[in-house]
Order: C-alpha cells, then sequence, then structure tokens
C-alpha cells in the first residue's frame, strides 16, 4: 500500500531473514568543549531492498550524524557512538573491527554528499579517481579499470564519456560533478545508497536530473537507499517511507502518502503547513513558532513541547516514545490520534 | 560556535525572541538559552574574545606559557627581585666555576656570576623581542592593509614591494645590515639594542604583510562590510569599524609566535658577534662566550641555553594556543 | 531598449543594465582576455509598494544584478532611475540620501554581521553614517524600537551576532535596513540559508513589514514557491537576461518562454499524490558559461524549440502574440497539459 510505483520492492516477505540494514536504538553524541551535545537519541529504523526512505529533518537534527555512524565515518574525537546497533543483513557493523568494516564500505553501503567538489581530489582526473575504485577493491589492471570507468560514467550519463574521462574535477559542472560522485558510489555495486542532500547545492533544472538518475539508478540494482534531507518537495517525489527527525529522535515514521496526506505529529505538521501554498497566497504562511532546541540542553519531557502548539502538562512530564497509531504508522506524541484526526483544529484551547 | 552549524555540531546559542508571539516566550527563553556551560549571567555580553579568554583559561598549555612569559617579564623589569648578586662584579679567581658553594649556576669566564647575568640578560633579550615584533607588526600590517584593501596596482606595487624583501633571508640580511653598521665597545645600551631591533624589522615584517593582506582581502568581501558600504559608510569607517577588528587575529597570534623567534635570532645574531655586544649583558653574548669552552665547563653554554629554549618555547606555546583560542573553526 | 514608459508610481526604473567583468591573465601585464558577462540588458521596473521577485539558477546574474542595484558596483552601462535621477551619476549629498533610501537584507546571516560588534552597534550604525536621520540621544531607544519590530527582545541590545541563530540573525539585518526608514530594500536571498521551519516566520515578518512601512522590495530567490507567495510581479533570469516577466499568475499559470516552463516543472511538488503524473520538462546539459555565452538567444543550448532564428537573432523582451506579458523568446507559446494524466 505504501507506493505506486512498480519500482518499490515489497518487504522480505519472510520475517525470519534478517533485513537488509536495520538501525537499532542508535546513541551518538558529541564532547565539545562547551559540552555534551547529544545529537542522536535512539534512532531505530529498517530498510528493504528496492526501498528508499527518505530522514527529514532541519539542521541539527541528527540526520546527517545517524548517516555518518552507519558509514563509520564520524570524526572520533568529537563524536561518539554511545549506544545501538547498525546490522546489515544481520551483521552488526558497530561491532566489527575497522579492518573489516572497511571492507563495507563502498561494497556494502555507499554514500554520496552534498557538496561534490570537496568530495573529489582536485589533483586527479575524475577517470583517475573512479578507476582506483576498481584497482584497489577488485585488483583490475589499468586497463579493464579505465573500460569500466568509461562504462560507468556513460550510466550516469556523462556526455561524451570517453573524451572526458581524463579531465579534472574543475572542469565538470555542479551536476556533472555529482554525477561523478554517485558513478564512484555505485562502482562497487553495493546495496544501500545513503545520499546525503544530493541536490541541495544544486540548481533546480540540474537537481530533476539528479534525482531522476538516482531513481533510476536504484531501480537497476535494486538498491536500498537512505535520502537524507529537508526538502519536503524531493521528499514527496521520491520516497517511499519516512522519517521525520527532531532534536535527534524519530518523531514519525510512516508511509509517504500517510504523511502528506494526515500527519500524526504536531512537528511534522508545522513543516507541511510552512511550505507556501498557491491558494493561501496573500496570507501570513503559517510558521512554527521559535528555535530548535540545544542538543546541549534538551528539554525535559518532549523534545518539541516548547514550539508546540498543543503542549499540555503530560508533554513537561513524559517524554512521548514513538509508538504504533495504526498499522506501519508511528509518532512519538501524547496526542498522535488527535492531531491525526485533526482535532486540535475544532477544540484550540 | 562560529562554524555554519553543520548537523556534526551543537546548536549554536538560541536566545529566545524568535518566538513572533509575544505569549509563551517565558518558556522559549528559558529552554533556549546559550550553552554557555555553567557561565552564568546570561545577560552578559561575550564577545569573541570573551569567548577565547574563557577557553584560555582552561588550557594548561595556556596557563603554563603565559607563567612563564609572566616571569621572564618581571626578570627583565626588575631584575634585582631574583638576584642579589650584581652581574657585572667579576672575579677572574671564579673564573668557569662549576655551580655550587658561594653561586647557584657558577661563574663564567670571567668569573662573574652566570645566574646574575643570566637573570640580567632577560632584559635585553625580551626588549629586543619585543620592539622587533611592534615594529614588524605596525609596518607589516598597515602595508598589507592597504594593499588587501585598495587591490589593483596598489596591491600588486605593494605585493611586488613586499616579495623582494621576503627573497633575503631574514637572519642573512640581518647579518649585511649589522655588519654594515657595527656596534662597538663605546656605542651605548639603547643605540646597540635599536641597531638589532631594526635589523629584524627591515626583513620580519614581509610574513605580517601578507597574512594581513589575505586576511583583509578575506574580509572585505564579508556581507558585513559590503553592508556597510551599502549604508553609505567611508573608507576609514569601514577600515576601522570593520575590516581591520576582523583581520587582527592572525597577526596578533603571529606575533606571539614570531616574539619567540626574534629572541632566538637575536641570541644567534649575538653568537655570531655582529648583534648584542658587550658590555650588554644577553643570552646570545654569553652563548657565545662559552663556545670555545664547551667540553671543560658545559654549565657555561647550558644554563643561558636553557633560559633561551624555555622563552622562545614558551612564546610559540602562547602563540599556539591564542591561535586555536582564536580559530572559529574549533568553536 | 525594450523598456515601457515608466509608469508614475515606478520607484526603481531599471534601463537596459549591463555588467561585465573583465578577465585577465598575468600578474603585472594584465592582458584583457574576454569577459563574463554577468549582467547583460536588463531593463525591469519596481513600483510603489510591491515585490518583485527575482528567480533564475545559479549564475544568472541575480546577485550581481542587486550590487548594482545597491550601487556596490559600477555598471558597464545602462541606468537605474531614483527619483527621476540615474543612482550612477550621483555624487556627494545626493548619493547618501539614496544610500538612505535604497537598502539590503543578505543571503548568509553569519557572514552579514559583523561578529566584534553587538547588535546595538550593527542595527544603530546607519545612524552613525547618517546622524541627521536620529539625535544621539534618542539612538540607542531607536534600536530598541527596531529589535522590537523585528520580533527580537530589546534587551538583547548588547548581545553579538554569535549568541543568536541563523533566524535571529537574519531579522537583526532586517533591522539595520530598516533602521534609515528606506523605500526599497533589496533582499539577496533572505530565506535560502535558514531551515525550513524559520523561513516561514522570516518570510511573514517581511510581508508584515512591507504593510507597515509601504516598503517596496526586490525578492531575489532560487525557491520558486516562497517568491511565488511573497511576490506580486516576477522577473525570471537566465545568463544575465530576463528571459521572461509578468504578474505572479501570468509567470507561474501561463509562462510563455521554454526556460520558465521547464524550471516551473522541474521544481518538486510537495504531494505525493502527483507523483508520476507530473510531466517534467528534463532540460539536457547545464547552464553554459557566463564568459562565452551562446550567440542570439542564451537558452537555445538547451532548448528544445530551438531553430537557426535563435542562433542568429536576440529575441528582444516584449509582449507577445496570444499572450499579455512580455518574453524573451521568438517562439514563446502558452503550454498546455502541465499537469498529463497517464
Amino acid at each position: 500500500m505504501a507506493t505506486t510505483e512498480p519500482s518499490a520492492a515489497p518487504r522480505p516477505p519472510d520475517a525470519g531473514a534478517a533485513p537488509l540494514l536495520e538501525v537499532d536504538d542508535l546513541h551518538v553524541e558529541f564532547r565539545t568543549r562547551d559540552g555534551v551535545a547529544k545529537a542522536v537519541n535512539g534512532v531505530s529504523y529498517t530498510l528493504s531492498e528496492g526501498e528508499t526512505l527518505a530522514v527529514l529533518g532541519e539542521s541539527g537534527s541528527g540526520k546527517s550524524v545517524t548517516a555518518q555512524a552507519i558509514m563509520g565515518i564520524l570524526d572520533t574525537p568529537p563524536g561518539y557512538v554511545t549506544g545501538g546497533a547498525v546490522r546489515f543483513r544481520g551483521q552488526d557493523l558497530l561491532q566489527l573491527p575497522e579492518e573489516e568494516r572497511r571492507a563495507y564500505r563502498g561494497r556494502s553501503v555507499a554514500m554520496i554528499f552534498q557538496d561534490a567538489l570537496s568530495s573529489l581530489n582536485p589533483v586527479f582526473p575524475v577517470g583517475w579517481q573512479i578507476a582506483e575504485m576498481f584497482r584497489v577493491h577488485e585488483g583490475l589492471s589499468k586497463k579493464d579499470a579505465r573500460a569500466r570507468t568509461v562504462d560507468l560514467m556513460d550510466q550516469v550519463r556523462i556526455p561524451a564519456a570517453r573524451e572526458r574521462v581524463n579531465d579534472y574535477p574543475h572542469q565538470f559542472s555542479g551536476g556533472m560533478r555529482q554525477r561523478i560522485m554517485i558513478a564512484m558510489s555505485i562502482a562497487l555495486d553495493p546495496d544501500v545508497l545513503i545520499a546525503d542532500e544530493p541536490t541541495t547545492a544544486l540548481d533546480v533544472t540540474v537537481q530533476a536530473q539528479i534525482m531522476n538518475l538516482l531513481a533510476d539508478l536504484q531501480r537497476e540494482r535494486n538498491m536500498g537507499m537512505i535520502l537524507i534531507t529537508h526538502d519536503l518537495g524531493v521528499v514527496a517525489d521520491v520516497a517511499d517511507t519516512i522519517e521525520v527527525m527532531y532534536s535527534g529522535r524519530i518523531m514519525e515514521q510512516a508511509s509517504v502518502h500517510d504523511i502528506y496526506g494526515a500527519p500524526a505529529h504536531p512537528y511534522t505538521e508545522g513543516l507541511l503547513r510552512s511550505i507556501p501554498r498557491v491558494d493561501l497566497k496573500g496570507q501570513e504562511l503559517s510558521a512554527i513558532k521559535g528555535l530548535p532546541p540545544n542538543l546541549s540542553r534538551i528539554p525535559e519531557g518532549c523534545e518539541f513541547r516548547p514550539r508546540c502548539p498543543y503542549a499540555q502538562q503530560i508533554c513537561h512530564d513524559t517524554r512521548p516514545p514513538l509508538l504504533e497509531i495504526a498499522p506501519g504508522r508511528f509518532s512519538a506524541c501524547h496526542f498522535a490520534q488527535e492531531v491525526l484526526e485533526g482535532d486540535f483544529d475544532n477544540a484550540e484551547q | 560556535m562560529n562554524s555554519g552549524s553543520t548537523e556534526s555540531n551543537p546548536r549554536g546559542a538560541g536566545l529566545g525572541g524568535e518566538v513572533a508571539a509575544p505569549g509563551g516566550t517565558a518558556v522559549a527563553e528559558e529552554d533556549a538559552a546559550p550553552a554557555t556551560n555553567g557561565d552564568p549571567g546570561p545577560e552578559k555580553a561575550r564577545s569573541l574574545a570573551g569567548d577565547a579568554w574563557r577557553d584560555l583559561r582552561r588550557n594548561p598549555v595556556f596557563l603554563i606559557s603565559s607563567g612563564i612569559v609572566l616571569v621572564l617579564i618581571v626578570m627583565a623589569a626588575f631584575p634585582s627581585l631574583f638576584t642579589n648578586a650584581d652581574p657585572r662584579y667579576c672575579n677572574l679567581q671564579f673564573s668557569r666555576q662549576a655551580p655550587g658553594d658561594g653561586s647557584l649556576l657558577g661563574y663564567d669566564l670571567q668569573g662573574c656570576d652566570i645566574y646574575a647575568r643570566t637573570v640580567y640578560g632577560a632584559r635585553a633579550s625580551i626588549l629586543v623581542g619585543v620592539f622587533a615584533t611592534v615594529v614588524v607588526c605596525v609596518v607589516g600590517s598597515l602595508i598589507g592593509m592597504f594593499a588587501g584593501f585598495y587591490g589593483r596596482w596598489v596591491d600588486a606595487l605593494l605585493s611586488r614591494f613586499t616579495d623582494i624583501f621576503f627573497a633575503i633571508p631574514l637572519l642573512l640580511g640581518a647579518i649585511i645590515v649589522l655588519a654594515t653598521f657595527p656596534s662597538g665597545q663605546g656605542t651605548a645600551e639603547w643605540v646597540t639594542i635599536a641597531k638589532v631591533v631594526l635589523a629584524l624589522g627591515v626583513l620580519g615584517w614581509t610574513s605580517v604583510t601578507r597574512i594581513m593582506r589575505s586576511t583583509v582581502i578575506q574580509v572585505k568581501q564579508a556581507d558585513y562590510v559590503q553592508a556597510a558600504r551599502a549604508l553609505g559608510g567611508g573608507t576609514r569607517r569601514i577600515l576601522m569599524r570593520h575590516v581591520l577588528p576582523n583581520a587582527m587575529a592572525p597577526v596578533i597570534v603571529y606575533a606571539t609566535i614570531t616574539l619567540g623567534v626574534f629572541i632566538g635570532v637575536e641570541a644567534t645574531l649575538s653568537f655570531l658577534g655582529i648583534g648584542l655586544q658587550p658590555p650588554v649583558i644577553s643570552w646570545g653574548i654569553a652563548i657565545n662566550s662559552a663556545q670555545d669552552y664547551v667540553r671543560q665547563s658545559p654549565h657555561m653554554l647550558l644554563i643561558p641555553s636553557a633560559f633561551l629554549s624555555v622563552t622562545v618555547l614558551a612564546f610559540i606555546m602562547l602563540g599556539d594556543a591564542v591561535r586555536d583560542a582564536f580559530d572559529p573553526k574549533l568553536r | 531598449m525594450t523598456s515601457t514608459t515608466p509608469s508614475s508610481d515606478a520607484v526603481l526604473d531599471v534601463q537596459n543594465l549591463v555588467k561585465h567583468f573583465p578577465l585577465t591573465t598575468g600578474i603585472v601585464f594584465k592582458r584583457h582576455v574576454g569577459s563574463v558577462q554577468a549582467v547583460d540588458g536588463v531593463s525591469f521596473e519596481l513600483r510603489k509598494g510591491e515585490t518583485l521577485g527575482v528567480v533564475g539558477e545559479s549564475g544568472c546574474g541575480k546577485s550581481t544584478l542587486a550590487k548594482l542595484l545597491m550601487r556596490l558596483e559600477e555598471p558597464t552601462s545602462g541606468r537605474v532611475m531614483y527619483n527621476g535621477e540615474n543612482i550612477y551619476d550621483l555624487r556627494g549629498k545626493a548619493l547618501r540620501e539614496m544610500r538612505r533610501k535604497i537598502q539590503i537584507v543578505f543571503q548568509d546571516p553569519y557572514s552579514s554581521l559583523n561578529p566584534r560588534m553587538t547588535v546595538g552597534d550593527i542595527v544603530g550604525e546607519p545612524y552613525e553614517i547618517h546622524p541627521e536621520a536620529a539625535p544621539k540621544g534618542q539612538r540607542r531607544a531607536k534600536v530598541q524600537e527596531l529589535l522590537d519590530i523585528v520580533g527580537l527582545n530589546p534587551e538583547h541590545i548588547n548581545r553579538y551576532p554569535h549568541q543568536f541563530s541563523g533566524g535571529q540573525r537574519q531579522r537583526i539585518g532586517i533591522a539595520r535596513g530598516l533602521a534609515l526608514r528606506p523605500d526599497v530594500i533589496i533582499c539577496d536571498e533572505p530565506v535560502s540559508a535558514l531551515d525550513v521551519s524559520v523561513q516561514a516566520q522570516v518570510v511573514n515578518l517581511l510581508e508584515s513589514l512591507q504593510d507597515e512601512f509601504g516598503l517596496s522590495y526586490i525578492f531575489i530567490a532560487h525557491d520558486l514557491s516562497v517568491v511565488r507567495h511573497i511576490s506580486d510581479r516576477v522577473a525570471v533570469m537566465y545568463l544575465g537576461r530576463v528571459a521572461e516577466i509578468g504578474s505572479d499568475a501570468q509567470i507561474y499559470e501561463k509562462p510563455t518562454h521554454p526556460y520558465t516552463q521547464a524550471l516551473l516543472s522541474a521544481v518538486p511538488v510537495p504531494d505525493p499524490s502527483v507523483r508520476g503524473q507530473r510531466q517534467q520538462i528534463l532540460l539536457s546539459g547545464d547552464v553554459p558559461s557566463p564568459a562565452s555565452p551562446p550567440s542570439g538567444c542564451r537558452f537555445r543550448t538547451r532548448c528544445w524549440k530551438a531553430t537557426d532564428l535563435c542562433a542568429e537573432q536576440t529575441p528582444e523582451l516584449v509582449v507577445r502574440p496570444g499572450s499579455d506579458h512580455e518574453s524573451a523568446c521568438h517562439y514563446a507559446d502558452v503550454r498546455e497539459d502541465v499537469v498529463v494524466h497517464h
């Protein structure tokens, strides 16, 4: 029911098989000079083959930190994983020694970043950088690696790949550089692709090209994809499942249609309402008041309480757990049912 | 805290007031108060320098190095606080006597008290270091600021001029200058010191110029400088209010490091016999006079060298600590 | 060249504005090797109390345009008429007067405030530069009033910028822009650097200030939905030229320039139920370099309608037959079926 797209494979039918990627109660904190910032506080989600899971959140919500922890590229210090597990087909990556873990990086789980220019080495031709993946990881000869590289550059639709293979990163435009990054990330045929704000630095028309490319590659290879973004438009276009993160925790988890149809958390509701809409032109945008919390001083009770229009005493006293409120729908709000049914709109205090 | 507030950083201090509706501000205020780790008084304004100071106070490297520097400054100003002996009272009968009875650290070739001479030597070394640094920073900053701010042909001219001086090695240049205008036994003490300061200053400013020029170029493109221009602010206001205060930090850091280096170069010049000259008392001179007796009386060399090394090290460590504290990328 | 006669209520009248940055090589003996045509013949007018949105992708010249309108850059040619005078001819007192009346809000809330000045000094600086605007004794009170207007706590006047969040800093920048009671505020991507939930707050603030003080805005942005929300009229820029200009409804509902159509179709819609039903025009390739723009129509290298005529003749920005607003395309045409149901 989650999607109308034929591309999305259903979740594995046999419950006994380990899921493709499972993040379980992950905790990450940053120990800085100004104290301990709790960036990720018990995040859990599961990704299946062919699924696109969008992690939606603002800066400081912990969405990128989670991805870094999955990849094992967290800057330590100051960042530390303080609890939880990241299981790839049942194997907990966090328990592996560094050498064994490296084997998973790129081959099983690969990642692309927002800033393609700084992710590419400016002093080597792009073809050389892609070919290195094959030489190092698969022991291919120079000639074979080069052939594979040209092939790969064709697959990410870089025009005249054969001629451009010896060009340097600065000779490519932003969109082309992001394609090269994508080529490098899929070079070893990973099962999971994490895309961290892949189009934020790009123009709208280029963004559309890149998102289409990613969707096609995912379909061809049946990869699981984690898309990290703050763009509600992009999410609506490609995601199957959405995790809404706030202050290091998942506030709501549901299929894309459920969430956009009727959000079950006041934060999600606020985000969706703050999008300018044609029919509301000339009116004030409905903004979420206040600021995201300081991660060194997360408020007691519900993290979103200080900004929540519906906050009650219980929100101050008890932090609401992420509970299943309907089949396949989870929300971390004491009043999830009321928000879902729009009760508050009728009876506002 | 100044960083772009990316995911990997805790959120910058928020201070309420974002709340559009006045109602409910109280709660938001309390929750969004700054993360100043137990630093009381949320109403107290904190500047970048204030932040840096808070960090420095807790940094052992800074505490140790600034402690040493403080002792050295007191030593330079009031050497008699540290010793009762007269550094100019020498008795050949004690020549090269090892540390022990009668003297804390022994006697040098002339039979002068090494401890007293080392204590009194701090003044010349630190004077040279401080004045050379001041000269270098003022000259270098001014040239660098104008080159960076005005750009175009002013920059081209000043930068090439700087390059010419930059090409001459500091020590070699200082040797040439001092060999051309030698000081003798009869030269007044302050003239000798001034000559060394100028010899170091004439060639030492180029690095400051380059640092200043590049930071000014960076700062002048900042939106707040554009905003001041858009308001109609004059060149002087823009330079003094906006550009200079934001471009000074790297130069200040460089200055502390350079101070240590200059003290070392002064010792080198004095060791070579062309820097400070007797009757000035300095560490370099002491090391120079000890060189022929290293095997027989190592203490003559080791004691002033140790003071020199600790001083240079203290200034460089201080510079390092200050740089880290002012580096917004580490916040 | 195509500027219509300015209506009487035009605050700014931009006439054929051109800015080419010379490209040089060599350090001492500079050689002129070409130029970046950042803005190349832009004309429009800004009417009193209206918001003109300027949209376009990176490299389209919208930021250079902002600097030109502020006279932070001198144009290669062209004029900007303000109160009947060309702002580039102004000197001395008249220039100072113009600086009071045209203000700017920058994109980056982190680099637009001097980190070594307190909020009070930053917002009060306009009064120091223009002492006639407020007597010395009243400045502090005026600054506090401004902070209150933009939704900040007036008691925070002694704080430093780094003690505020991005959205709050943007409010400080707005307060500074407002201090001299300007006629025009140029908003250069004022919400692009902010989080979604904070963007709406700042957009609301800008709108309420416009009503309160009768401001005219030039609102430069790449977020098409925000521009639509706030703008009365919209200009679409591509490679230094205006491709199409009209009211927000004309541009968003009946675009006639292929670039506008492609741009609008590429914007993701925050509604999963239309997924796969929107017909996207996927442009091939990237924006050409403004250092060597294509001849004739600058969009022709990516345009599906391009013919030889487009390479030979530059299309003028005029009202085309069958349309009610100006478009710089030889084949301007309202595209039907923006949403195609499969």
